[in-house]
Parts: structure tokens; C-alpha cells; sequence
């Protein structure tokens, strides 16, 4: 059994914790990529952001005024039992809460077009919901800014339009990104299904540990490709210049329909965000 | 790589000798605007009405803070996308603004009016928001405050670490940048 207000108190915690505390795999690959990078000014860009990372870390503040939408992706077992109120409403307490709490900035507002009034809470997040086999719930907490939420982009290529197709697709994305999203990025890459999981394949995609590999070692083959496509640029840190444009990409897939090649590129700043926990 | 510090307001003859590439610290005072606080200023120019405060001279950061947990002066503070401001800023380049600081790219109308009005673009460390905030020393709000964290912020800052991104003479480190380490531009 998983109490209602359970989930909100882990809500709130991981919203704060996950704004302070860079995953350790982004901070490895950022220490690495100080050495790898031969422009000065790159070099001296990756260092102000360790630097800063460090400062979030021990002072308990944000590393990034931006501290998104709430993205929220949940992996529920079917045999879980919530009580005492309902997941959805759960989760939004809880990032009312841990928005207030942590003195992290409200980001969203209430409609798109004509009115663009902030809630005030940074609620609503965004849920996903998987349910998986199992009585527990796992919550994985990725705030992202709207910087490098942007520049993602998506098409529905054509069959004919192949592995190049894709890399073109990825390498424009990219490039046209340009100093945009804070590199250096992570890009996730979604590539078949249909129109509305691409995306999501892309997005969870990122989740995944930098310098990790698809299991297919095709996958994992045009993973390495379009990190050397992406790091040949030029683009750099921040845009101005550089070899680390990327710390990694990551290339999911799933089954497709005969005539469509749906391909998803999600691109995510150097502060690479998320923390996940496990109840019941 | 040339570092070079700077007081706000900026004339002409400080920001002429800026150059794509330069580190640049700077100290005095600069404005906190982004979306709706453009929207904003934009419409009152075209009101022929006066802005919140005299653009002349002035550096404007694209930026909308964290609040400010207790003791601190203000929260993480880093630079947001640029362009998104674009379609507004000829219009306050042409009013005398001198310095915009934020992150990415600029259009072509932008960098002609920079030239035009000998204005300088700076890049801010983009997700350093955390560590920029500790150059902030007084953080005050002057217009807008029903825009939470879109308002117009006065902020005294020491030393704020920026990098000239596009200098007044057009020269530009986003392109120079990719230039000099791109490898598929052959």
C-alpha cells in the first residue's frame, strides 16, 4: 500500500534535490570534457559550469534559475494499491510544495495564447504513467528548462529517407539549435513507433546514463556516429566555439508502421536534471 | 583572450573597443528583461509613453531569477535565449540601450542595429545561474511586479563574467567560433 500523501512528500523532496544535485554521470562527463576541449574559452565555459554545479550542490540552491515544467515519468506496478487520495493530484501537491520550499522559480502558465497567466506553483507537472509489472511505484523527477526544451524537434520521414535520413535530421536539428539549448547537450533520439511516442521514446532516452550504449550494436554504432557528427560542428560550450558539443546521445527505438519513420530529436542542456525514488 | 572590466552605463567609446571573444566583467548596474517585459516596453514606446527606466547608456540581461532563498540576495540568476527577444530589441537599441547579455544567437536585424547604434552583445554562462548570482549585491524590482519572475529587476552587480558574443562592428563569435573548430565545413 503507497499513501497518497507518501507520494507527495517524495514529490516535493526529489523536486528539490533534482535542482540542486547534478547526477553524477553529467558531472564525470563535464569534468571529462574539460580536458577534451581545446578551445580556451570552452575549457573556461565548463569550468564556470562544474564550478557552479559544486555551489548548487553545497548551498541547497537550484543550479539553474530555469527550473522547468515538472516532467514527471512513472513507472507504477499493476499491483499497487494509493490510498488516500489519487497519483495525479499526489504528485502536483508535491510539486507545489517543493517548489515553495526549495525557492525554486514558477515556470508555468495556466494557458498558451491569450492570457499567459503564471499558476503560481509551477503546477500543473507533467506525468507519464507506464504500468509495469509489481506492487511499487518508482518516480523519476526531470525538471528542464525551456532553453533546450525548445530546440527538440520531430519529423515523420519517409522509409526511403533511411539512416541518413535520420542523421540529417538529427545534425540540422542540432546545428540550427546552435547556442541555444547550453551546450554542451544531450540529445535523445527517438526513432520509429508513431507521432506521439517518438517523442516520449526521445525524452526517456535521456534519462538514461551518459557513456551508456543501445543494446542493439547498431544502435549503439550510430549512438557513437552522431556524437562524432554533432562534436565536429564546431559549435562548442555555450554556442561560442569548441569540440565539446555534446557529452552523449542516446538512440532508442520501437516497432514502426510499414510506410512511416517517425524520428524525434529531444536536446538537453549540460544541466541534465532528474531523480528518481521507489516506494511501496 | 583579452579580459577586460567594464562599468555600466556604457558610452560609445567603451563598447567600440570591445571585441568578439573578450572576457568581460562587469560592474554598476544592470536591468533583468525577457519576454513580457519587452512585450511591455515595446508597447509603450509605441504609447509614446516613458519606460520604467532610462534605457540610455543601460545594459539589459535577459533573465528571469529564482526567488531569493533566506539570506540570500537572490536566487540562481543565469542568462535565457536571446532571440526570443530579437523582434523587440532595434526598437531599444535605437532608444540608446548599449549592452544586452544573454545566451545564443541574435538575427540580422539585431546585429545591423547593433552596428547602427554602437551596441555590444554579451553571452552569460547559460545554466551557471547558481554561481552568477553571487556577483548580484542589491536586487530591487522597478517595473512590472505583477510578472513574478518576468519583471524588470534593478540588479547592482561585481564583476557579472560575460564574454563578448557579437561586438559592435558586427564581428561574431558564434560563427567565428564554428569556424575555427568545425570539422565538417570543408
Amino acid at each position: 500500500m503507497i499513501r497518497a500523501d507518501e507520494i507527495a512528500g517524495a514529490a516535493a523532496r526529489l523536486c528539490i534535490e533534482a535542482n540542486s544535485i547534478l547526477p553524477d554521470d553529467v558531472m564525470a562527463s563535464l569534468t571529462k570534457a574539460t580536458d577534451t576541449e581545446e578551445s580556451q574559452l570552452g575549457k573556461d565555459i565548463l569550468k564556470e559550469i562544474i564550478d557552479n554545479d559544486i555551489i548548487a550542490c553545497r548551498g541547497n540552491v537550484p543550479m539553474c534559475q530555469d527550473t522547468g515544467m515538472t516532467t514527471v515519468f512513472v513507472e507504477l506496478g499493476q499491483d499497487a494499491r494509493i490510498v488516500g487520495g489519487n497519483l495525479i493530484d499526489a504528485i502536483n501537491t508535491g510539486v507545489a510544495a517543493g517548489y515553495k520550499a526549495g525557492y525554486l522559480r514558477k515556470s508555468v502558465d495556466a494557458e498558451p495564447l491569450f492570457d499567459r497567466i503564471n499558476t503560481g506553483d509551477n503546477t500543473p507537472a507533467i506525468v507519464h504513467v507506464d504500468i509495469i509489472p509489481g506492487d511499487k511505484l518508482h518516480m523519476e523527477i526531470a525538471p528542464k528548462g525551456a532553453g533546450s526544451e525548445n530546440m527538440c524537434a520531430l519529423k515523420m520521414l519517409k522509409p526511403a529517407d533511411g539512416i541518413k535520413g535520420v542523421k540529417k535530421f538529427i545534425l540540422d536539428t542540432v546545428k540550427s539549435a546552435g547556442g541555444n539549448p547550453c551546450p554542451p547537450i544531450i540529445v535523445g533520439v527517438g526513432v520509429g513507433g508513431n507521432f506521439e511516442t517518438v517523442a516520449l521514446m526521445a525524452k526517456k532516452a535521456l534519462l538514461r546514463r551518459v557513456g551508456s550504449r543501445n543494446k542493439d550494436p547498431r544502435y549503439a554504432a550510430l549512438e557513437e556516429e552522431l556524437l562524432d557528427m554533432i562534436n565536429a560542428t564546431g559549435i562548442g560550450p555555450q554556442g561560442l566555439g569548441g569540440r565539446v558539443t555534446a557529452l552523449d546521445v542516446h538512440v532508442d527505438y520501437m516497432a514502426v508502421h510499414i510506410a512511416s519513420l517517425p524520428v524525434a530529436c529531444a536536446i538537453q542542456c549540460h544541466a541534465a536534471r532528474h531523480k528518481g525514488v521507489t516506494l511501496g | 583572450m583579452r579580459e577586460v572590466y567594464i562599468k555600466t552605463p556604457l558610452d560609445d567609446e567603451t563598447v567600440s573597443q570591445l571585441a568578439a571573444g573578450d572576457k568581460v566583467y562587469i560592474s554598476g548596474v544592470i536591468y533583468t528583461a525577457r519576454d513580457a517585459a519587452h512585450e511591455r516596453m515595446v508597447k509603450l514606446i509605441r504609447e509614446a509613453r516613458p519606460l520604467p527606466f532610462d534605457i540610455a547608456g543601460q545594459a539589459i540581461y535577459y533573465a528571469g531569477p529564482a526567488p531569493a532563498a533566506p539570506g540570500h540576495v537572490i536566487g540562481s540568476v543565469g542568462p535565457t535565449t536571446s532571440s526570443r527577444m530579437d523582434v523587440y530589441t532595434p526598437m531599444l537599441l535605437d532608444r540608446g540601450l548599449k549592452c544586452m547579455v544573454g545566451k545564443g544567437g541574435r538575427s540580422k536585424d539585431v546585429v545591423s542595429s547593433m552596428i547602427k547604434n554602437t551596441a555590444v552583445y554579451m553571452a552569460a554562462v547559460g545554466g551557471a545561474g547558481a554561481k552568477i548570482a553571487r556577483c548580484v549585491e542589491e536586487c530591487s524590482i522597478v517595473a512590472f511586479e505583477d510578472l513574478g519572475p518576468e519583471a524588470i529587476y534593478k540588479l547592482n552587480v561585481h564583476e557579472f563574467p560575460a564574454i563578448v558574443a557579437i561586438d559592435c562592428h558586427g564581428n561574431n563569435q558564434y560563427i567565428r567560433g564554428k569556424q575555427m573548430y568545425g570539422r565538417d565545413q570543408r
